[in-house]
């Protein structure tokens, strides 16, 4: 890949960021880390809209279920019915252990679904074993755009 | 860790053709840490049988999980994806594409058509063996699949 691999973090918590920022940035590679703060953002952002007419095109997705403005399952499903946004993982990381969040993630069609750990060392090891996996072995599409 | 409910093995269905590819993946999943059990539906027809419970599939669990090959005899892997993810009762099923293509053009049609992920099987024997289990680690210990059944 000649560029880095894009992630684009949608998270309303500022530790939550924080945590998954550090735990990227002690992986042995760089991704970059695109961070947007609710729903309607986490829309315009992969449109392209203003104020994110330059943003690039993420290789993955990782959505939080409780978003300000617009709920996290409303992204999916957007995401997941839009024609060229659908082919972009989307993993959802959340608190929620709700076998009502997993089986309605799946259905709108999550690409994995995440119970983001309480212990900090896990926490780690989830978000770096995540990146890991999609950016070395997983196939992704490169027609994103 | 994350699947701490579970009690039971994991139940996953191997859509493959090619008896030795079958061969690696139960050895790969064998050494593997979680405790599965593997079916095998040997080509695209059997597999949706076997998920609809038809026929000698009648008494057959619901899979956690679904390793799809994409060349497949008699239904095609990609037309078997299509009929999984727009089936309302099977659509939350994970499916993870399992193939020797790396062609661009089936990765982006296998996403469009909601495959969970795409994998592209390694030649070499070892690592073959190493991506089997980088995608059991990942869907089995990171990920939470849907528990009901």
């Amino acid at each position: 890949m000649s560029r880095p691999f894009c992630i684009l973090l949608v998270e309303d918590n500022a530790d939550d960021i924080e945590l998954t920022r550090d735990a990227l940035q002690a992986g042995k590679v760089q991704s970059d880390l695109q961070v947007v703060k609710d729903g309607l953002a986490a829309m315009a952002f992969l449109r392209k809209e203003d104020p994110f007419g330059e943003a690039p095109s993420p290789d993955i997705i990782l959505l939080d279920l409780n978003l300000p403005g617009k709920d996290g399952h409303l992204v999916l499903a957007e995401i997941k019915a839009d024609k060229y946004l659908a082919r972009i993982p989307v993993i959802v990381l959340t608190v929620s252990n709700a076998e009502e969040d997993i089986i309605n993630s799946y259905d709108l069609h999550a690409n994995g679904y995440i119970v983001k750990p309480v212990d900090l060392e896990q926490f780690f090891k989830v978000i770096r074993q995540l990146e890991s996996f999609w950016m070395s072995v997983v196939k992704l599409s490169s027609r994103t755009n | 860790m994350k699947n701490n409910e579970r009690t039971k093995p994991i139940d996953i269905l191997l859509v493959e053709d090619n008896p030795g590819d079958v061969r690696l993946t139960r050895e790969a999943l064998k050494e593997g840490k979680v405790l599965n059990t593997l079916y095998v539906a040997e080509d695209g027809v059997f597999a949706l049988e076997f998920l609809r419970k038809e026929g000698r599939f009648a008494d057959m669990p619901r899979p956690d999980i679904i390793f799809l090959d994409l060349n497949l005899p008699r239904k095609d892997g990609r037309e078997v994806l299509a009929e999984i993810k727009s089936d309302p009762t099977l659509r939350s099923i994970p499916v993870v594409i399992l193939t020797t293509s790396k062609a661009e053009e089936d990765i982006v049609r296998t996403y469009d058509l909601h495959a969970n992920c795409y994998i592209t099987k390694p030649v070499d024997l070892e690592q073959f063996i190493t991506v089997v289990q980088s995608v059991e680690e990942f869907w089995f210990s990171i990920v939470r699949l849907p528990l009901d059944k």
